[in-house]
């Protein structure tokens, strides 16, 4: 059990710190993504310098923008689906809050510790794509409904592959519960060696390869960005979006990138641990405490360099033209994530 | 972890105690989506007191690069993914039943591997007659 937060603990007190921990971990990473990536990363990639007034280097810039966004008008068409209008921009926020529900930061530091994790993760990651297609129908526009239209079939497309790749870590650790995932990984040997553990970025690299183009596409960015594509549906399904309620898309987007970020990090590259040899811990319950502080900042870490893959790949890429997304997702990820299940099947019962 | 009490002594009162710690930890997530709705209205409001409002006529005009709007937003558009669809419900369900094998591989060995084997090929079969038939192009 929790140790930190149970020991004793009133209930409400947990929660409340659960939730804060929890805005933490979805705000901070979006922020620091926000800046680091998408201001200044892709400014040096396109030669300029991205903003620079607001603070040193512009740090300040994210409150400046949204303190910008805070005054905007917030215009609702005439011909909208008012209700289902306004509310679309709360779903796609509130499924990564679900997400980040399920992400352990540390031995004792979780939100969540469900048997059966990493279905919850498959299940509530595609509820943001509901709140797109939704915001889509309902602005009664028709860039807004090509742009909706488009998002369910590349969640239908890639949803698949990203399944498929996960199966291939859960053979390999044998449990779906995520702080299991982690402790496999990090009490793992290879070939008798246990110096680094065995993160399944090794054992599994194609399945976490095809993770990673999954996830760019539910993220709907660059390569996979048709739901939004500017030159030719304005903004897609954002179009009459404006003020805060756009905003409010932006960050879960980046908040998203984030969080798939950490859970990709968890399946494969360990998620907080250090390796257990290291230490001689044995099992879980060896851990030591001060794992709950340095955990967080290892995923951290972690989050940090995939996220700066998606947004290298992101602003690298051109965009693929919707039936080539589909032919790459039918013809080419699924097959092979099927034929990666089997292999690390016969693998698993070889060795 | 405290619910593996339930296992070992199996008394009613401990087996209700396990299921509401079992409830609990999807409290959680009520209590996430709810800090998310909470947070997000929170700005709104904010956002509320300081915002202009002076809507117009042209500005709730439905946008369609600047020429008034031709017709319904809600036209009627080509369901190309249709296929796509089915066969996305297909191998979603096949892929649960993937999951509760995966994760007792170890038991099974090669029994379940061979078993796992003929399912996985059926699938990819599945997909190849797909693929023949033409019907994974997005025409």
């Amino acid at each position: 059990m929790n140790a930190l937060l149970a020991a004793d603990l009133p209930y409400w007190v947990q929660s409340l710190l659960r939730v804060l921990g929890g805005l933490v971990a979805v705000l901070l990473p979006a922020g620091t993504i926000v800046y680091l990536f998408l201001f200044k990363m892709m400014s040096f990639m396109q030669s300029r310098l991205g903003p620079m007034e607001a603070g040193p280097y512009g740090s300040m810039q994210l409150f400046a923008e949204v303190g910008k966004w805070l005054q905007k008008e917030d215009i609702t068409p005439a011909r909208a689906d008012r209700t289902i209008f306004k509310i679309a921009p709360l779903v796609v926020l509130a499924s990564t809050f679900l997400l980040v529900a399920v992400v352990p930061f540390g031995p004792d530091a979780w939100f969540t510790n469900f048997e059966a994790g990493v279905f919850y993760m498959l299940a509530v990651s595609s509820v943001s794509v509901l709140g797109i297609l939704i915001a889509g129908w309902s602005s009664a526009n028709k860039y807004s409904l090509l742009g909706g239209l488009r998002a369910a079939g590349q969640l239908i497309a890639y949803e698949l592959p990203m399944v498929l790749a996960v199966i291939g870590v859960i053979i390999q650790a044998g449990t779906m519960n995520l702080q299991g995932i982690v402790v496999a990984q990090n009490g793992g040997e290879i070939f008798g060696w246990n110096g680094l553990g065995n993160p399944y970025i090794l054992t599994q690299f194609t399945g976490f390869i095809i993770f990673m183009i999954a996830v760019q596409a539910e993220l709907t960015q660059t390569p996979f960005d048709m739901p939004i594509a500017e030159s030719e549906l304005v903004s897609g399904y954002m179009t009459e979006y404006s003020g805060f309620r756009f905003l409010t898309f932006f960050i879960a987007e980046f908040a998203t990138a984030g969080v798939f970020s950490l859970i990709a990090s968890v399946l494969f590259l360990g998620g907080w641990g250090v390796p257990f040899a290291w230490f001689d811990w044995k099992s879980i319950d060896d851990i030591s405490d001060w794992m709950n502080v340095v955990g967080p900042l290892i995923m951290f870490t972690k989050m940090m360099v995939l996220a700066f893959v998606i947004m290298w790949v992101r602003f690298s890429y051109p965009r693929f033209r919707e039936d080539q997304l589909q032919r790459f997702a039918w013809k080419v990820l699924i097959p092979i994530s099927l034929v990666n299940i089997m292999i690390t099947a016969i693998l698993k019962v070889a060795f | 972890m405290q619910g593996e009490k339930l296992g070992v002594v199996g008394s009613p009162v401990v087996a209700s105690w396990a299921m509401s710690e079992f409830l609990r930890s999807y409290l959680v997530v009520f209590w996430f989506g709810l800090i998310a709705l909470l947070l997000a209205s929170l700005l709104l409001g904010i956002s509320v007191l300081i915002r202009p409002s002076n809507p117009t006529r042209e500005k709730l005009l439905t946008y369609e690069s600047g020429v008034d709007p031709v017709g319904e937003g809600w036209s009627q558009s080509q369901i190309r993914y249709y296929v796509f669809a089915l066969l996305f419900v297909v191998f979603d369900v096949e892929a649960v039943f993937i999951f509760p094998w995966a994760t007792q591989l170890e038991r099974y060995a090669g029994f379940g591997l061979v078993e796992m084997g003929v399912f996985v090929g059926v699938l990819l079969l599945g997909l190849v007659y797909a693929w023949r038939k033409g019907v994974l192009r997005w025409v």
